[in-house]
């Protein structure tokens, strides 16, 4: 029988409500497929499945908020009767049994393992500071002797995460959650990534003319922006720089086997949300543009799949539209690099020993020191510039 | 304001007392030619003469009773016993005689003693001269327990004890005669409430008497490791100020009961139970104690330092509930 739980969609989720089911029992997954949906303090996400089975059995109901790991569904494995699942079943605890995924916790501690049957301890100050917050005393990680959680772990949970309300969500301010979520992965990010920041300043003459040429003979719904050149040009300095691409985890780092870009993209209604594009590096530019286009749209809709929640291993901020000069981003955790692109302008440019006027642009980047070195850092971006200086080769 | 032994301190608040009110006289084993076991009273038996210092036979029984008589007779008497084992063969006159006397003369009579005893361990004396039964004490409805553990107190409980109309028991740790601090030449100190001898937010460790000195200590070893301890001196043992303690772990939500008393049925107990009734949804752990081993108390030094709430345990004792063990 294999068990279907709610994943963490990112690593400031530790909660979602689940909105709907895509799936009923008796029908084929396979890895890949969107199941259900689940609203994040961010947006409805389309979450997928990574095992191939029937389903058996859904056991979330709709409009419930639960915890990461929650099991949503019981689905049987290929070549599984429902008869030895249901013996499966009886031998295993409650099958709604939670845990707390460590990383979606924004602190050090890890959540003590729930044994089946066994209160988990929690101070009497901590519950009772709880309930005020609205704070579910039993999903924090504890710090106090033998795990228990403390009045201080209370207020950290509280402060770090989303406060889980007293009130029902459907009541809840969204923007108010999303800064809250937005606010509790970027004070992360600042309070444990040791952050360096390098800039270099990237003509764009050529890359200018390039897409002038290309969109000239493009019909309209088929021509790129600057901006899938920069992604595209990120990606590819990342297979040459893999120290900027992956996932600073329990101490060490993980290099992503690809390179899955987050791209921030700010929202009408206020906040922000960096859902990846997968394989960038592998992608052709019109293949960027038709994806960040759909992204963009989807992202404002509200409609993400969990998988480009939760899977960027580097991100790219573009503020240009915004015309500021230059941008110094927050490297969004566990990933080790950001990097940001600010305004294209006509500036004026020494090329070839005489003075004209070229479009440029200041591309930056802020990389966690644990992982890479300014040098690394540095042949990185330079890295960008010269792959920016050869659209063709994009 | 000077620097004086507790010892000393005691010795003045005896002379303030014997001079101040000539009903006051000092009577027990060895406290007049000798000077008293710990060399409280010397020197008082050629300055007040032998009517007010009185060198009683070696009967507790017979001296704590004549002291009773003679505070109900309108005296103001100033019993010591040599240590509080020994006081065992006094209970009943302290028990059932000097505790009782208002209670069963129908507020008719009242008995205005102090009685003075060395109590614990840490001087190798072995066990019949070593324990710590303040706790006993602490039990009797009818007496004030004082514990003073700072010279301060050491000279500023016995003048208002022995204006209280009723008994109180004087416990004096034998490990802090020689202990010397600062004295206001006449410190005015209460004889109802504890102290925070040192102010902090983390933990707090509770106690009184003779394991002052290991606790203060205790916190200072905490505040190199960076728990900020908060130091509770009991002072009072009967009545117990439940509000002191309550103040002080609703600040720092955790509590070390430190009391050289062995465990069971300590005064240690009856202060974790007090947290209990007054500050469960204060509480971030559970409360912890450090007392002593559960054994007699031996004679030879590595045992007997074994066998006695020191520094370390507390430290450990505290960390533990800190979540840092």
């Amino acid at each position: 029988m294999i068990e279907f739980k709610l994943p963490s969609l990112g690593a400031d989720m530790d909660k979602g409500k689940f909105l709907e089911w895509r799936i009923k029992p008796g029908d084929q997954v396979k890895r890949g497929d969107v199941v259900a949906v689940v609203d994040t303090s961010k947006a409805a996400v389309d979450v997928e499945i990574w095992n191939e089975g029937t389903v058996y059995e859904l056991i979330a109901e709709p409009g419930v908020t639960m915890r990461v790991g929650t099991v949503m569904a019981t689905l049987l494995a290929p070549g599984e009767t429902p008869e030895a699942a249901e013996a499966e079943k009886r031998t295993r605890p409650a099958a709604v049994a939670v845990s707390v995924q460590a990383e979606a916790v924004p602190v050090t501690a890890v959540a003590a393992p729930v044994v089946p049957g066994e209160r988990r301890r929690v101070s009497p100050v901590a519950r009772r500071r709880a309930a005020e917050l609205g704070v579910d005393a039993e999903s924090v990680a504890g710090t106090g002797p033998h795990g228990a959680v403390t009045l201080e772990d209370v207020e950290r949970a509280a402060a770090a995460t989303k406060a889980a309300p007293a009130v029902p969500a459907a009541q809840l301010d969204k923007q108010a959650e999303m800064r809250r979520a937005i606010a509790a992965a970027m004070s992360r990010s600042k309070r444990e990534i040791p952050h360096y920041y390098l800039s270099e300043r990237v003509p764009l003459q050529n890359a200018t003319l390039w897409l002038q040429a290309e969109n000239a003979r493009r019909g309209l719904t088929e021509r790129v922006l600057m901006a899938a050149l920069f992604l595209k040009s990120v990606a590819l300095a990342c297979e040459t720089y893999p120290d900027m691409n992956g996932l600073y985890r329990d101490g060490k780092f993980e290099p992503g086997a690809s390179v899955h870009v987050g791209v921030a993209i700010s929202l009408r209604q206020g906040g922000l949300i960096a859902p990846a594009i997968h394989d960038v590096q592998k992608k052709s530019l019109t293949q960027l543009m038709q994806d960040l286009t759909d992204l963009v749209k989807r992202a404002r809709a509200g409609s993400l799949r969990s998988s480009e929640m939760s899977d960027p291993t580097i991100t790219v901020t573009n503020l240009g539209d915004q015309g500021v000069e230059s941008v110094f981003g927050v490297i969004y955790p566990p990933q080790v690099a950001l990097v940001g692109f600010g305004r294209v302008a006509e500036l004026a440019c020494v090329v070839e020993g005489g003075l004209r006027i070229i479009p440029a642009v200041t591309a930056s980047l802020a990389a966690d020191h644990r992982v890479s070195d300014g040098h690394r850092g540095a042949l990185f971006l330079a890295e960008i510039r010269r792959l920016l200086q050869q659209p063709e080769t994009l | 304001m000077s620097v004086i032994s507790y010892r000393e301190a005691m010795r003045q608040a005896l002379r303030e007392a014997l001079s101040r009110d000539e009903r006051v006289f000092l009577m027990g084993e060895d406290i007049g030619k000798y000077g008293g076991t710990y060399a409280v009273s010397k020197g008082l038996l050629e300055e007040f003469g032998p009517e007010r210092i009185r060198d009683a036979p070696l009967s507790e029984l017979g001296f704590v009773g004549a002291g009773v008589g003679a505070a109900m007779g309108g005296m103001r008497p100033i019993v010591e016993v040599m240590t509080v084992n020994f006081s065992l063969l006094a209970l009943d006159q302290i028990v059932n005689s000097a505790a009782l006397m208002r209670h069963m003369s129908g507020g008719q009579f009242s008995v205005p003693l102090v009685i003075r005893m060395a109590t614990g361990a840490g001087r190798q004396v072995a066990a019949q001269h070593s324990h710590s039964l303040e706790g006993w004490y602490a039990h009797i409805p009818g007496i004030r327990v004082l514990a003073p553990a700072t010279v301060e107190d050491a000279r500023g409980m016995l003048w208002p004890a022995l204006e209280d109309p009723d008994p109180v028991v004087i416990f004096e740790h034998v490990q802090l005669y020689n202990l010397e601090g600062e004295c206001a030449d006449a410190p005015r100190v209460d004889i109802a409430s504890a102290a925070v001898r040192r102010a902090g937010g983390n933990v707090s460790l509770i106690t009184y008497g003779g394991s002052l000195p290991k606790t203060m200590d205790a916190a200072g070893q905490l505040a190199a490791q960076g728990i900020d301890a908060e130091v509770i001196d009991l002072r009072v043992l009967r009545p117990l100020d439940t509000e002191t303690i309550a103040a002080s772990v609703r600040k720092t939500r955790r509590a070390v009961v430190v009391d050289e008393g062995w465990r069971t049925g300590s005064l240690a107990a009856e202060v974790m139970a007090r947290i209990m009734e007054n500050s469960f949804y204060d509480l971030d752990a559970p409360v912890t104690r450090v007392c002593s081993e559960e054994a007699p108390i031996p004679y030879a030094k590595h045992m007997e330092d074994a066998a006695l709430p020191q520094a370390a345990k507390i430290v450990a004792a505290a960390r533990e509930i800190c979540g840092k063990s």
